[in-house]
């Protein structure tokens, strides 16, 4: 099967400690480059009422939405709450590069199943 | 028609019985209440740590005003009774000038004038006063006692210009005492008189250690000496000489030198007095109508020091004078101590010695760790014992000794724990009415209705609920195992005394760790106070903390903050953001009122809305848009996103008003300048009003200035008219603008240190109590308005318009919105 990357640009782009977002192919993703220097990639909407999941605070692997507070975990997209997640995406460095793995099919949040989220 | 109740003393016994009477029956009394000090019934045994910082003396308070008016209680504060007038059924009293001590005997009266308040039952609980022996030059300047909130204030203040101080009395508060005077930065010296430290608890052996452990933790012991006289020098303390001839040098001189009863009262009203007030096993005096608890009692020939003792004595005579369980008895009570010193274990209980050949005496010693324990077995039971270094099985042997029970034939489980597997005492198997914490006299009832009925999970929520386990601690493992007996786990709630989740300090310590480490950012105090674990939901109430701490200093880590602060704007639920600009006092011109009409039209912003606070609302900018916005506006921000000063609404005063007798714009503005910005632990929202009809609603703010008659101004504050509606509580009434100002800022400030992150100003005025606020705020009682109003004018030099972000952007990328970007490559999948 043949896999689609992005360029995400330079690491430093990403404010430390915060998140930024991009439009890939109509999609918002949230990317994360904490302070001890791991990178996440999510979905930005929250599927509470769609908050921008990027301008959340992180800390300690989670981000809290700025709109109401449910909290995600970057690596899983597990939500607090059991029946809410986001998507996760594959993300690595490469020199000073972020890349990312972007899927063939396009997503389709109203398929997601929390438990496949993240695989 | 009620009957009439009065209460002497405001103290730990006379707030407890009242407790009582009222968990009995809540009507059935008219009470009325004399208290000498000027507070609210708070927590004494505490104190040992307020003066060594690690409570504030806000969180000891166990009966807040609130209290005496939800129960109807007449509280005559700083009064005291002097006398039981017995032929006419009343109680006379007379209030105290603000600088006499409450427990002297050659008290200072205010007036002259006698308050007499008739009465049908009394109770004396007056308590007892410290010691002081005989010593030449005792009283003046830098000499104290240690007895009440008051005496830390002092103590503190007066430390601040001291190097050496010495602490007379080797006793468990004197050393109590001595610990915390090592927190402000003296050298201190214990002088006890008898051959060993706290005589009346331990034995020689023991003493011995003791005072090992407390030189480890450098404070000086000098045992066998007798204090004659203090020595000074140009009216300022320099030494204290000893009988012997001898002196050691020092600044200050606190006594702890035991206690005496104060009988004063019962004596001028002819009541049978020995040591204390004589009572009989119904806690009655010699007269029918007049009852006694507490430290002033004298009951069966002995006389307690100790809480323990009143609750018992308090639930006895509350069954008698209610008529509830008329045949009550109080048969005296079986003590045992704990010595509330950081870093000493040490406990307590019955006798200390033996003489009688058959009792067994059990000892363990390992002096390379300082633990000392041990045991007298009297026919089996348990007749004292002393838990040094050591005392994790303390609380199980306290049980084991007031209840008089068996001990196990394998006596080593007394010291060890439970080598037979099985717990000595099962708090599961104790009776309901079976007290835990005797600090605070919870029995095991209260707890498990705590547990049972209002979900507390944790230690910590069982203390919230009940007070279990807010005294010395030592039954804090009862209360673990009555929550695992009923819910399979104890649960560790830290969210309720922490001031974040993510570090576990209270406020005031985390305040103090982050003093004295220097910690500048949050990313630090993760480090140095979480062992490096970041907390996302820590993040934003440290970043709050950190800037009040370090005005101007603060190393601002914008991922710390909320989204709202990182971009000045409040975040919409679309995702947008809106855009207020400070309007001073609510009062604009065409000009600026043209600029934003402008910058609406040129920005498609979504809605143009007058806000309740003034001012002027542009909502559904997008985020990249903020900065072009902020300079087409060219007005500072309005800070309308942020925990922090927001606005000061006012009415039109007396520029046009028929009515107004005070300013209000021109205040309103005054206040706006100098307090724009200036953050906070939830939002402000001010108001300032011409007259007392108050069309700006300044009574329900945060903080409300309304002028009256005379050209003064009011100041309310814990004001709310939000989803809590609330009228605020006067502070006080002052002349001039400036007053006005330089009060206000003292409460921000004060707010600013002791509130609990998101504790909005009426949670927090009402959680301390306007009173006390009062008596911080404006008769200065802790000594540290100077220090108030110096930290919020740093706080207000360090004042930036967030807005000027627009030309130099704090960090790249911070006004970005989302960025295009194209799929790169397609590849073969070889993982
Ligand atoms: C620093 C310190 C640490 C302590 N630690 C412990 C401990 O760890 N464990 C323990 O069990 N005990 C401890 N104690 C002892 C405990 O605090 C007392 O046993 C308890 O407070 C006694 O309660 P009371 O109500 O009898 O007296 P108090 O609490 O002293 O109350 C009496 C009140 O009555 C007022 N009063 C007196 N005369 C009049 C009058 N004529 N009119 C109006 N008001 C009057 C007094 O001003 C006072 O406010 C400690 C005490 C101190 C000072
Ligand atoms: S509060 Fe008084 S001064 Fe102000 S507008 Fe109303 S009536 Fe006039
Ligand atoms: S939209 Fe994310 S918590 Fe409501």
């Amino acid at each position: 099967m043949k896999k689609r990357f992005v360029n995400i640009g330079p690491i430093d782009r990403i404010p430390l400690g915060q998140g930024i977002s991009f439009l890939i192919d109509g999609e918002e993703i949230a990317v994360f480059r904490s302070r001890g220097g791991e990178i996440f990639a999510i979905e930005n909407r929250c599927p509470h009422r769609q908050g921008p999941l990027s301008e959340g605070i992180i800390g300690g692997g989670k981000v809290i939405c700025p709109l109401h507070g449910h909290k995600f975990d970057l690596a899983t997209g597990q939500g607090g709450e059991k029946h809410e997640c986001v998507r996760v995406f594959k993300v690595w460095k490469d020199e000073d590069q972020i890349f990312m793995e972007w899927p063939t099919a396009k997503i389709k949040p109203q398929e997601k199943d929390c438990a496949m989220v993240g695989l | 028609m009620k009957k009439k109740l009065v209460v002497i003393g405001n103290g730990m016994a006379g707030a407890r019985v009242v407790e009582e009477i009222l968990s009995r029956t809540p009507d059935q009394f008219e009470i009325v209440m004399f208290g000498a000090e000027p507070y609210g019934n708070y927590n004494r045994i505490l104190l040992s740590n307020v003066l060594n910082q690690t409570q504030d003396p806000t969180e000891v308070m166990m009966n807040p005003f609130s209290w005496y008016k939800e129960n109807h209680i007449t509280l005559h504060l700083g009064v005291k009774a002097f006398k039981i007038d017995r032929t006419k059924k009343v109680v006379l009293g007379k209030p105290l000038s603000p600088e006499a001590v409450p427990y002297l005997h050659d008290e200072k009266f205010a007036t002259q004038e006698e308050m007499v308040v008739p009465y049908d039952y009394v109770i004396i609980a007056t308590g007892s006063r410290p010691f002081v022996p005989p010593i030449e030059g005792w009283g003046q300047a830098g000499t104290f006692l240690f007895r009440t909130l008051d005496d830390c204030h002092s103590i503190a203040q007066y430390s601040q210009k001291c190097h050496k101080a010495v602490v007379i009395g080797g006793g468990l508060l004197g050393l109590e005492a001595a610990r915390g005077l090592l927190t402000h930065q003296l050298e201190v010296t214990v002088v006890e008189a008898a051959a060993g430290l706290m005589a009346n608890q331990l034995d020689q052996e023991s003493a011995q250690i003791l005072k090992r452990t407390m030189e480890a933790m450098g404070i000086r012991v000098l045992t066998s000496m007798k204090t004659s006289k203090i020595i000074s020098n140009e009216n300022k303390i320099s030494a204290l000489g000893f009988s012997d001839g001898t002196s050691i040098e020092t600044d200050m001189v606190v006594v702890s030198a035991g206690i005496r009863p104060i009988t004063e009262v019962a004596q001028a009203s002819g009541l049978n007095v020995n040591k204390g007030i004589v009572c009989d096993d119904q806690m009655r005096t010699s007269d029918f109508d007049i009852f006694s608890l507490g430290e002033c009692v004298e009951h069966r020939g002995k006389l307690y020091g100790l809480v323990e003792p009143i609750w018992e004595q308090a639930r006895v005579l509350a069954d008698i004078v209610t008529g509830v369980a008329p045949q009550a008895v109080y048969m005296g009570s079986k003590t045992g101590t704990k010595l509330k010193v950081m870093g000493v274990e040490l406990a307590s209980m019955g006798e200390k010695d033996t003489d009688r050949i058959e009792d067994e005496v059990l000892v363990y010693r390992d002096p390379n760790r300082g633990i000392y324990k041990k045991l007298i077995v009297r026919d089996n039971k348990i007749h004292g014992a002393i838990l040094l270094g050591d005392t994790e099985f303390a609380d199980t042997l306290m049980q084991l000794f007031m209840r008089e029970e068996a001990v196990p034939q394998n006596r080593s489980e007394l010291l060890f724990g439970f080598v037979s597997g099985a717990a000595l005492v099962k708090a599961s198997d104790l009776p309901d009415h079976a007290q835990i914490c005797n600090c605070n006299g919870v029995s095991k009832k209260q707890i498990m209705h705590a547990i049972t009925e209002n979900n507390c999970s944790s230690v910590a929520a069982v203390g919230g609920k009940t007070k279990a386990g807010k005294g010395c601690g030592s039954c804090r493992g009862m209360i673990a195992q009555l929550i695992e007996d009923c819910l399979g786990k104890v649960s560790y709630d830290a969210s309720e005394h922490y001031y974040v989740t993510g570090v576990p300090l209270e406020k005031s310590q985390l305040v103090r760790e982050i003093q004295t480490r220097g910690l500048k950012s949050v990313s630090r105090v993760f480090e140095i106070l979480a062992q490096g674990k970041e907390d996302a939901d820590s993040k934003a109430g440290l970043a709050s903390l950190l800037k009040t701490i370090w005005p101007g200093e603060y190393e601002d880590e914008r991922d710390a903050r909320f989204i709202n602060d990182r971009v000045h704007a409040n975040i919409q639920k679309d995702g947008t953001f809106s855009v207020v600009p400070r309007i001073y006092g609510g009062v604009t011109t065409p000009d600026e009122l043209m600029r934003i009409a402008q910058a609406a039209v040129k920005y498609k912003v979504k809605m143009v809305k007058i806000t309740g606070g003034q001012r002027i609302d542009l909502l559904g900018v997008k985020k990249e848009v903020l900065p072009l916005i902020w300079k087409d506006l060219g007005m500072p921000s309005g800070h309308a996103y942020t925990k922090a000063f927001r606005t000061c609404k006012s009415c039109v005063g007396t520029d046009f008003c028929r009515y107004g007798v005070g300013d209000s714009i021109d205040l309103a503005q005054a206040i706006e300048y100098r307090f724009q910005g200036i953050e906070s632990p939830h939002k402000m929202k001010l108001a300032t009003a011409g007259c007392p009809r108050n069309c700006s609603e300044a009574y329900v703010k945060d903080i409300g200035a309304v002028a009256i008659e005379g050209g003064s101004w009011e100041i309310y504050i814990g004001g709310a008219a939000g989803s809590t509606v609330r009228k605020g509580d006067l502070l006080c009434t002052v002349k001039t603008q400036e007053e006005v100002l330089a009060m206000i800022g003292r409460f921000i400030q004060y707010y600013r240190e002791h509130a609990k992150y998101l504790e909005r100003t009426y949670g927090f005025v009402e959680r301390i109590g306007i009173d006390i606020l009062r008596n911080i705020l404006v008769k200065d009682s802790l000594g540290i308005c100077n220090q108030l109003d110096e930290r919020i004018a740093q706080a207000v030099a360090a004042y930036k318009d967030p807005w000027k972000e627009a030309d130099i952007p704090a960090y790249s990328g911070q006004f970005e919105g989302p960025r295009l970007i194209e799929v790169l490559r397609e590849a073969e999948n070889n993982g």
